[in-house]
């Protein structure tokens, strides 16, 4: 079991670390994308961790995704432009921050545990957006300024100088280096995702996911291992928040934004909920959409269908141009729904179905071969 | 070009259904699945023309060198609150791409003086655009701008309808080399506290509104006046608030009170009904798009302008206006004064016109948005034709300084300091009988670029490098 994970895990890594190479074949080579893939695959691969393994649908991630953003920026501001300290108080602080909101919303469960989470999340929104102002900056956004008292590595910039830009140990992360150094903390969160889903501990989840009553039934305590399942995967959405601050360091309120909880449960669903590497493929999927559909026009329409006789191109294009530009969520709804009538269990189920047909087919030619043989 | 993307999303999905296959837990993983993997991965290595790396190893960010056309990139709100500005705004960027080509009737190309360009694109370069939605959030509409510079190779980045967006595209333009041309962005901070060395802005700001509206107010409405603040809370706002309020109290007014209210907050009764009670007698309302008409409609039903308080009339005044909002307030707006960039109504040669390609190509008179986005573009494109080079700090040498006339507002100055231009300042008020549905502003003076000229120190700021 472990060895095949291994391998799970040496091919994930392999596909994500040589995407610069091949992403460029769909129009998605570009360094802002491919790092947008890898923080929200990481975000979504630990909601997954809450959502997929214990079926508790919480509708206020983004808050630990602020939460995240906020506490880097803070780093870079006060202490270092080194992304490694921001990185890791991120992750603690959404922790904690994961610990305090789960104690109390975990006390319900189903609608009423999504509703308390979402309520949370939306406190935490209006707070960063128009009451805590002094740390978030609220509508403006946080940003590095040339006066920042940082303690290590230089307070301030000398007058008419550039403003330093997040490093790791005197490497820059600007374009390419930034992905790298968020597909392989991605590929870090993906083991420890990996891991935690063979363990007892998951085992445990997976448990509660099928019947918590029945659990609690033997004497089982089960709000420990739900708290921590929520700990871990809040701690993943701020580790996501803190990369893309290091990557971009501007940290907005509208991330925390129910809009933004609402994207990652979308990305898991789509994917395939409770499936290792469904989010990510989800995660994919949407950025894909907002980035490439959304910047569709009617001149690239025209380019596109070219090919066509001039009066179809004359009513294809128009309509088209509505499913993509600023129309790219109806595109994006309609899979969705497609997605959810017809393969319930996300794209993975999809996979499923494809191969059990491939391989069922293989089978029967495999038996009418030998019926034949034998006869 | 389509099929061949198809083709490799098919690749890519074959690819996830290998390892989807696997995650499973069912299935082996045998050599060939893995086999298969390296190959579509080495198929994606012979796919070179996607390969958008190289463009960084130019001696500058997006170097068109020998291509025929260079492209920019179009950053504008297509959702949100701001949508409608944004869509006038692209209008204005297309006819200005259009005449720039020596497409059309050449609008202001006709009146802008001087001027180096002829009408054959920029250098002898066709432009070509990208467009992309910024939703008015500073996170999309950096990653906006990210996509235009990293994939489309956009040289130049303008637009933007909020000063928070402006101001963090222009913070990434900045670290990336590339000239940002702002849209509309009324804040103090953009050219001020936040000012950028490869960030301009043509748009006036809300100092410049404090000090045209200051002698208006003052024979409108007197020395002797209580003021209260309704502010949307971000930079825009918080700098309004800041130079209205400047201003009147030079005038000898008190202010009551200032109260920020969040953006986009639809329902302003909560805010609006401490007014009443406040010994206010006059209202200011720094609040903008769809804000701004939900904000005056709401006063206006509250009763608030047929009020007598401390013996003088009620008064509410909106600094800054566009003739989008008076659309969307309706008769709210009819008698309220502010103050605006430009009005179409304007009769020197430049404003006119622009108004008469715009007309002729959308069937509407332009918006104060669209004004300042053509006019930005225009002025990046004849920039680079005076500098002779898209190099960026060589355009922007010669932006820095540079004065023209012709293109609305006057003769107009882009101030070496702080990249701000300095042109005339209309006041306007709410139209009491307008003429027709686009007729809804009256101009009630033209206030002279001298009057609203500042010190570029009172606001601070920094800059930065030439050299990105």
């Amino acid at each position: 079991m472990q060895m095949k994970d291994n391998i799970l895990v040496a091919i994930f890594a392999a596909v994500i670390l040589t995407m610069p190479i091949w992403a460029g074949a769909v129009g998605a080579g570009y360094p802002d994308l491919l790092q947008k893939f890898a923080i929200f695959g990481l975000f979504a691969i630990g909601f997954n961790i809450l959502f997929g393994f214990t079926g508790y649908l919480s509708f206020g991630h983004a808050a630990f995704l602020g939460v995240g953003s906020y506490t880097a920026m803070w780093s870079f501001k006060l202490l270092s432009m080194n992304a490694l300290p921001a990185v890791i108080l991120a992750t603690l602080l959404s922790g904690i921050f994961a610990a305090a909101i789960g104690f109390v919303a975990l006390r319900r469960s189903g609608i009423y545990f999504s509703i308390l989470t979402l309520a949370f999340a939306q406190m935490c929104y209006n707070l960063a957006y128009s009451v805590l102002t002094p740390v978030t900056m609220g509508e403006t956004g946080l940003t590095l300024a040339a006066d920042d008292p940082r303690i290590f590595g230089g307070a301030g910039v000398e007058a008419g100088g550039a403003l330093p830009s997040p490093d790791f140990f005197g490497l820059s992360l600007s374009g390419y280096n930034g992905f790298y150094f968020a597909a392989i903390i991605l590929v870090i969160g993906f083991y420890i995702s990996v891991r935690l889903y063979r363990s007892s501990f998951g085992l445990m989840l997976l448990a509660v996911k099928s019947n918590q009553n029945r659990m609690n039934y033997t004497g089982l305590n089960t709000k420990p291992y739900l708290l921590s399942a929520f700990v871990i995967s809040g701690m993943y959405a701020g580790l996501a928040g803190a990369l893309m601050v290091v990557i971009d360091p501007l940290a907005g309120a509208e991330r925390m934004q129910w809009t933004a909880s609402g994207e990652v449960v979308l990305m898991t669903i789509l994917g395939g909920v409770g499936t290792l590497l469904g989010p990510f493929i989800g995660a994919v999927t949407i950025k894909y959409f907002e980035n490439i559909f959304s910047a569709f026009n009617d001149a690239v329409l025209n380019q596109i269908f070219d090919f066509l006789p001039d009066f179809i191109q004359v009513i294809w294009v128009p309509f088209a141009s509505l499913f993509v530009g600023k129309g790219w969520h109806l595109t994006l709804g309609v899979l969705f729904m497609l997605v959810v009538i017809f393969l319930p269990g996300g794209a993975m189920e999809g996979f499923r179905l494809l191969k059990e047909k491939l391989f069922k087919k293989n089978e029967d030619a495999a038996e009418t071969a030998k019926a034949g043989g034998t006869e | 070009m389509f099929f061949k993307q198809q083709a490799g999303l098919h690749l890519i999905l074959k690819m996830s259904t290998k390892q989807g296959v696997k995650t499973l837990g069912d299935m082996k993983v045998n050599r060939r699945s893995f086999m298969k993997g390296t190959a579509v991965a080495a198929a994606g290595v012979a796919a070179p023309s996607f390969f958008t790396r190289n463009a960084w190893g130019a001696d500058f960010v997006n170097n068109p060198g020998d291509a025929k056309s260079v492209t920019f990139g179009f950053n504008v709100p297509q959702t949100g609150a701001y949508a409608d500005e944004g869509a006038d705004e692209l209008r204005a960027y297309k006819l200005a791409v259009k005449h720039l080509n020596g497409e059309g009737d050449g609008g202001m190309l006709n009146t802008m003086k001087p001027l180096s360009l002829k009408g054959n694109g920029v250098l002898g370069k066709k432009i070509e655009f990208v467009t992309g939605d910024t939703q008015t959030k500073s996170d999309a509409a950096r990653s906006s701008a990210k996509r235009m510079i990293e994939k489309d190779g956009a040289l130049m980045i303008t637009g933007g309808s909020s000063s928070g967006v402006a101001i963090a595209v222009q913070n990434l333009c900045q670290e990336a080399g590339v000239i940002f041309m702002a849209g509309l962005t009324h804040s103090n901070d953009t050219t001020g506290k936040d000012k950028k060395r490869y960030g301009f802005r043509h748009f006036f700001n809300a100092y410049m509104s404090g000090a045209a509206l200051g002698p208006v107010l003052k024979e409108e409405m007197g020395t002797d006046r209580r003021a209260y603040h309704l502010t949307a809370d971000y930079t825009w706002g918080w700098t309004q608030e800041e130079s209205i309020k400047n201003t009147t109290e030079a005038l000898g007014w008190t202010t009551v009170n200032t109260v920020k209210t969040p953006v986009g907050a639809g329902d302003f009764s909560q805010y609006i009904t401490p007014v009443l009670n406040s010994g206010a007698d006059v209202l200011i309302l720094n609040h903008y798009g769809k804000d701004m008409i939900n904000s005056l409609t709401q006063a206006v039903q509250f009763g608030l302008r047929d009020k007598q308080v401390n013996g003088k009339q009620f008064e509410i005044i909106v600094p800054l206006f566009s003739r989008l909002m008076a659309q969307g307030a309706g008769d709210n707006i009819k008698g309220i004064l502010g103050s605006t960039n430009w009005n179409w109504a304007l009769q020197d040669a430049g404003s006119q016109a622009f108004v008469k390609s715009f007309g002729q190509e959308y069937g509407f008179p332009p918006s104060q948005a669209a004004h300042t986005c053509y006019v930005q573009a225009l002025l990046y494109a004849n920039a680079c034709e005076m500098a002779g080079s898209f190099y960026p700090p060589e355009v922007i040498k010669a932006l820095e300084g540079f004065e023209f006339d012709g293109m609305g507002n006057g003769k107009t100055l882009y101030r070496a300091e702080d990249h701000q231009c300095f042109k005339d300042v209309l006041v306007v008020r709410g139209n009491q009988n307008p003429s027709s549905q686009f007729d809804l502003l009256e101009i009630v003076k033209e206030v002279p670029a001298e009057q609203v000229t500042y010190d570029p120190a009172i606001f601070g700021g920094e800059l930065g490098p030439y050299k990105a």
